[in-house]
C-alpha cells in the first residue's frame, strides 16, 4: 500500500495540490499571485517526482496503473507544457482581464488526468483520465466568458467531445464482452488466442478508435478543432493543441500495442495507416487556405497527428522504432507547438485582434526578436533542418517505412511539401511584407512569457542540433 | 438459455393483453356519448396556460439542482461502505475519510464562491 502511494507520488501529489489550491481560490480573495506560485512550484515539483520514479518499473494498486518509464516520460511532457503555459498566460491573462483564479487549479487538474490516461492499464482508469481532461478543457475553452466565440467553442467541444466519450465507453464495454478483462495485460493475453466473439472485439476496437482519435483530432473526426482552438484564449489552445495531444497519444500508443495481436488480419493496422495519411493531407490542405492565424496552427496541428499516427502504425506492426519515434516527436512538438501559439498571444490584442495572417505583414520591424522566433518555430514545425521537427519527421518516416508502409511515407512527404507553403508563407509575410497601415505602434513587452519563447526555442534548436541526447534516454528507457 | 426468457416473455404478453383488452372494452361496453371539441380535449387540471412554457430561467435554479445532485450521490457511496463496515476495516476507513475530505473541499468552494447565494 504504502509502496504504490510512494510510486504513484507525481499523481497522487498533484491531485492533492490542485484541491487544495482550488480551496486557497475560494479562501482569499485576490488569490491569483499565490495560486500562480504554488502552481508553478507544484509543476516543478511533480517533474522531480516523476523523474525519480522513471526507473521504478511496476503497476501500483492492483494493477490498476503502470509507474515506471513511458508513464514518467509523458508526466514530465505533461508537466513541462503546464508550466509553460502557466507562465505564457500571465501576462495574456492581466491583458485581457480573464484573471479569474480558477486557471491554475483547473490547468493542474487538466495535468492530473493526462497523467492518469498516460499511467492507465485498465480501460477503466483510462476513461476516468479522459474525462478529467475533457472537463477541464470544456472549461477552460469558455474562458472568456463576455465572449461569443469562447462560449461557442465551449459548448461545441463539450457536445461533440461527450458524444465521442460515448464510442469510447462502448468499445471499452465490447473489447470487456469480447476478453473478459479491463486490464490492458489480460486483453494483451487475451488477443493472442482464439476469441470467441472476434467480431466483436473488432467492433469494440473501432470504436475505441474513433473515441480516441476524437481526442487526438483525427481525421474524419478533426472537425471540432479549429472551431474550438480559435475560439479558445489562445493560451488554452496553446495547451490543449500540446499536452492535449500529446494525453491522447499517451493513451492511443499502449491501446494500438495491446490489441495488434488480434489484428490478425491487418485491419486494423490498414485502418491507421489510412487514417493517418487523410488526417495529414486534409490538415495540411486545408490550412492553405486559412486567413487567421490561429485557424492555420489548429490545422497544421490536425496534420501532426497525422505524421504521429505514422508511428501509431509502426507499432502495430510491432516496430520498435514506432515508440520512440512518437516520443522523439511528441517532445519537439510540445515545444514548437506551444511557441508559435504563445507568440500569437503575446501579439493579439483584446477583442481578438491581431489574429489575422495580414497583421503579421511587416512583423520583422515592429518586433524584431519576436519575428525570429515565429521563424524558428514555423521551420521547425515544417520539418526543416536543423530544427527539432526534422529529426522528428526523419524518425517517424524511416519508422513507416521499415514496417512496410512506403507508401504512407510518400504520402507524408508529399504533404510535409505542401505545408510548407503556409509555414514559409507565414515567414514571408513577416520578412518581405510592408505593414499594411500604421498597425501596432505600442511596443507592447511579452513580460515574462519571454521565459516561456526562451526555454521553447531553446529546447527546439537543441533537439535539432543534438537529437542524440534524447534518444539515448529514449533508449535507455525503453530498450531501443 | 433461451427458456430462462419464457417467463418474462409470458409477463411482456400478459401485461401487453390487459393493457389492450381495457382500452377495447372500454369502448366496446361504454356507454356513448356526444362527443364536443372540449370533451375531446386533453384531461388537464389547474388554470388555462397563458403563456409558453418555454422562458427563461435563471441560473440560480440550475445550479443548486446540480450541487443537491453531486452531494446527494455521496449518501450512495456510504450505504455499501457502513453495510461493510467492519470487513473493510481501518482501509475503508481512511479511504471513505479521503473522499468525504474532497467532497468538503469542494463543498467550502461552492460556499465560499457564493454559488448557494440567492440574492
Amino acid at each position: 500500500m504504502e509502496q504504490d502511494f510512494l510510486l504513484s507520488a507525481p499523481i497522487t501529489f498533484l491531485s492533492i495540490m490542485a484541491t487544495i489550491l482550488m480551496v486557497v481560490d475560494a479562501l482569499i480573495k485576490k488569490s491569483s499571485k499565490i495560486t500562480f506560485t504554488l502552481s508553478w512550484l507544484t509543476l516543478g515539483i511533480t517533474g522531480v517526482l516523476a523523474a525519480w520514479t522513471l526507473k521504478h518499473n511496476g503497476t501500483a494498486f492492483n494493477g490498476m496503473i503502470t509507474v515506471g518509464s513511458f508513464g514518467a516520460f509523458f508526466d514530465i511532457l505533461f508537466c513541462m507544457g503546464a508550466l509553460l503555459t502557466l507562465i505564457a498566460a500571465r501576462p495574456y491573462m492581466q491583458r485581457e482581464n480573464l484573471e479569474h483564479d480558477e486557471f491554475h487549479s483547473l490547468i493542474l487538474f487538466a495535468v492530473s488526468g493526462m497523467m492518469i490516461m498516460a499511467h492507465a492499464n485498465s480501460l477503466l482508469i483510462l476513461f476516468i483520465g479522459i474525462e478529467i481532461m475533457s472537463v477541464c478543457f470544456y472549461i477552460l475553452s469558455g474562458y472568456m466568458r463576455s465572449s461569443v466565440r469562447s462560449v461557442e467553442a465551449s459548448l461545441k467541444y463539450f457536445l461533440l467531445g461527450a458524444f465521442a466519450t460515448g464510442f469510447l465507453v462502448y468499445g471499452m464495454a465490447l473489447i470487456y464482452g469480447a476478453t473478459g478483462s479491463f486490464d490492458y495485460n489480460q486483453i494483451f493475453m487475451a488477443a493472442q488466442h482464439e476469441l470467441r466473439f472476434p467480431s466483436l472485439m473488432m467492433i469494440g476496437i473501432g470504436l475505441l478508435l474513433i473515441g480516441l482519435s476524437f481526442k487526438a483530432a483525427a481525421f474524419p473526426f478533426h472537425q471540432w478543432a479549429p472551431d474550438v482552438y480559435q475560439g479558445a484564449p489562445t493560451v488554452v489552445t496553446a495547451f490543449m493543441s500540446t499536452a492535449g495531444k500529446i494525453a491522447a497519444f499517451s493513451a492511443f500508443m499502449p491501446i494500438v500495442a495491446i490489441v495488434s495481436p488480434a489484428d490478425t488480419e491487418m485491419k486494423i493496422q490498414i485502418i491507421l495507416a489510412i487514417i493517418s495519411a487523410a488526417t495529414m493531407l486534409v490538415g495540411n490542405i486545408s490550412a492553405l487556405t486559412q486567413t487567421n492565424i490561429k485557424r492555420m496552427l489548429a490545422y497544421s496541428s490536425v496534420a501532426h497527428a497525422g505524421y504521429l499516427m505514422m508511428g501509431l502504425v509502426a507499432i502495430s506492426a510491432h516496430h520498435a522504432r514506432g515508440v520512440s519515434g512518437i516520443l522523439y516527436y511528441l517532445s519537439a512538438y510540445l515545444f514548437m507547438q506551444l511557441g508559435a501559439f504563445v507568440i500569437v498571444s503575446i501579439l493579439e490584442r483584446s477583442g481578438e485582434k491581431n489574429l489575422e495572417i495580414e497583421d503579421y505583414a511587416g512583423l520583422s520591424k515592429r518586433h524584431p526578436v519576436l519575428a525570429a522566433l515565429m521563424t524558428i518555430f514555423m521551420l521547425s514545425l515544417a520539418g526543416i533542418p536543423p530544427f527539432a521537427g526534422f529529426f522528428g519527421k526523419y524518425y517517424l518516416f524511416t519508422a513507416a517505412i521499415e514496417s512496410g508502409y512506403t507508401w504512407l511515407t510518400i504520402i507524408a512527404v508529399i504533404s510535409s511539401i505542401i505545408s510548407v507553403y503556409f509555414y514559409i508563407g507565414l515567414i514571408v509575410k513577416m520578412y518581405f511584407t510592408e505593414p499594411n497601415e500604421s498597425g501596432e505602434s505600442t511596443q507592447q513587452l511579452p513580460g515574462i512569457a519571454s521565459i516561456t519563447l526562451a526555454v521553447s526555442a531553446v529546447a527546439v534548436v537543441f533537439l535539432g542540433l543534438m537529437p542524440a541526447g534524447l534518444l539515448d534516454v529514449i533508449k535507455l528507457l525503453f530498450g531501443n | 438459455m433461451i427458456d430462462l426468457y419464457i417467463p418474462l416473455i409470458i409477463m411482456v404478453a400478459v401485461g401487453g393483453l390487459f393493457g389492450l383488452s381495457n382500452v377495447i372494452l372500454a369502448e366496446v361496453l361504454g356507454p356513448r356519448r356526444t362527443k364536443t371539441k372540449t370533451k375531446l380535449s386533453i384531461y388537464e387540471c389547474g388554470m388555462e396556460p397563458i403563456t409558453s412554457a418555454r422562458e427563461r430561467f435563471s441560473v440560480k435554479f440550475y445550479m443548486v439542482a446540480m450541487l443537491f445532485i453531486l452531494f446527494d450521490i455521496e449518501i450512495v457511496f456510504m450505504y455499501p461502505w457502513a453495510v461493510q463496515f467492519k470487513v473493510l476495516g481501518t482501509t475503508g476507513l481512511i479511504a471513505m475519510g479521503l473522499f468525504m475530505l474532497l467532497l468538503f473541499a469542494g463543498f467550502i468552494y461552492v460556499i465560499k464562491k457564493g454559488a448557494l447565494k440567492w440574492d
